[in-house]
């Protein structure tokens, strides 16, 4: 592997080791308050109803939407960067090339905003 | 091997000083929003106040821990390392310096997109496996909000990689001091990808006005309102680190980074990232919160197609102005 990128993998290795760290410095230092369970202390937060059903419930459909958005434009994203980075070696083709992705792309969209899918109803 | 102590090094200092940035960061937020409402903000702890973060961590720390019972345990107990992960994790490719940088990777500007990015998850398993209705509601606005303003968000990144044409976060701060970017940005669309990516940025990390995720009158305190001691602190700790290196990533990339005149480089980056940083908090303690369909509205409908047209007259730009090479 690439130097740089074991370098990078170590970082997030030191930072998964704070979030663990500090839950194992919290289990050391609880000494005051060894957990006493009850179960009122256990009970969901429901400003002190009692909780009623279940909170796994199934989502509103307009989420889905979000979801299907965010995929076209970030597999978008996703075909630009590299051409970003090549942009001045392809030149006026590749500028070309790229325009007419974008308008397609923003032709979906204007159809998508024409419906009212990007409304949050 | 080298590599390997190159990075536990520079990430060991590095997630140092960014946890004691962000401890006299909370200081400085506190404060500061005691001044704007005509209070005097923590006095007590150390002079001024100082060391009211560590007193306030400690404490934290010493909680109990209550996992509720009809929550996903394992779930609930990873989600705010995970956040911790994703929040530092970012700052691996972040160039402080010339040299003080964890990881020159050639892709660095994918890197922050991405692991920035997982933040969603973090959020969404603590919403989820707390099976708590207002926590469940935060996690679905946070997921929601999120993953739209990450649209915007890489458009706005994709202007300084275009104009560049490198991805490597070093170079882009490079080509930033080569082409003068205190004269050049208003002339490219360098100045309105800037403001693009600190709206987006707000967006990410659920700040006013985008906090409608943990709104906390209407959802308490969204998705940590089960949490409690060590795994909400981490929770509070990871969202201001991710401002904090969303600051960072902002001045590596669209204010030249180190470059500056008189003083080191890493002062001028420190510098241009805490003042984007408190002009966060500044706007957190003015503005009003958005609601759901105005922030949603707002970035499919009018910050995705200005973030288009930004990538369109960058590349542009690159393409026929003059000495552009």
């Amino acid at each position: 592997m690439h130097p740089e990128w074991i370098s990078a993998f170590t970082f997030l290795a030191v930072s998964a080791l704070v979030g663990g760290g500090l839950l194992a410095a919290a289990k050391v230092l609880r000494v005051r308050a060894r957990a006493k369970p009850s179960e009122l202390k256990l009970r969901t937060y429901e400003c002190g109803e009692e909780a009623s059903g279940n909170a796994w419930i199934q989502f509103h459909a307009r989420y889905y939407v979000v979801a299907l958005f965010f995929v076209l434009f970030d597999v978008e994203a996703v075909f630009l960067f590299p051409w970003a980075v090549a942009g001045r070696s392809l030149g006026l083709a590749g500028f070309v090339a790229v325009t007419s992705f974008i308008v397609v792309l923003m032709l979906g969209w204007l159809y998508a905003m024409r419906k009212d899918s990007l409304r949050w109803l | 091997m080298n590599a390997l102590v190159h990075g536990a090094l520079y990430g060991v200092v590095i997630v140092l000083c960014l946890l004691t940035t962000v401890a006299f960061g909370v200081w400085f937020e506190r404060k500061f929003a005691g001044r704007m409402q005509s209070r005097l903000g923590p006095t007590r702890v150390g002079p001024y106040g100082l060391l009211q973060s560590f007193a306030d961590i400690i404490k934290l720390l010493q909680k109990e821990d209550i996992i509720p019972a009809d929550a996903d345990g394992s779930l609930f107990t990873l989600a705010p390392v995970l956040a911790a992960l994703c929040a530092l994790g970012a700052a691996a490719v972040v160039p402080f310096s010339p040299t003080v940088i964890a990881s020159d990777l050639d892709i660095g500007v994918v890197w922050v997109l991405a692991v920035g990015g997982l933040m969603v998850i973090p959020t969404f398993a603590a919403g989820w496996s707390s099976n708590n209705k207002f926590a469940l509601l935060g996690g679905m606005r946070a997921v929601a909000q999120s993953v739209s303003y990450g649209v915007p968000l890489v458009l706005a990144v994709l202007v300084p990689v275009i104009l560049s044409g490198t991805m490597r976060i070093s170079g882009i701060v490079a080509w930033q001091t080569s082409h003068h970017w205190v004269a050049v940005w208003p002339v490219i669309p360098g100045l309105p990808a800037f403001g693009l990516y600190m709206l987006a940025m707000l967006a990410e990390s659920n700040r006013i006005p985008f906090d409608i995720p943990e709104a906390e009158s209407e959802l308490v305190a969204g998705v940590t309102t089960e949490y409690t001691g060590a795994k909400f602190s981490l929770f509070y700790l990871s969202e201001y680190v991710h401002t904090l290196v969303g600051s960072a990533v902002a001045s590596a990339l669209f204010l030249g980074g180190w470059d500056g005149p008189f003083a080191p480089g890493l002062h001028w980056m420190a510098l241009k990232t805490l003042t984007l940083f408190a002009l966060v908090y500044w706007v957190r303690w003015s503005l009003l919160r958005f609601r759901s369909d105005q922030l949603m509205d707002l970035c499919w409908r009018r910050l995705t197609p200005l973030g288009v047209a930004l990538v369109l007259a960058s590349a542009a730009w690159v393409q026929f102005a003059p000495g552009a090479h």
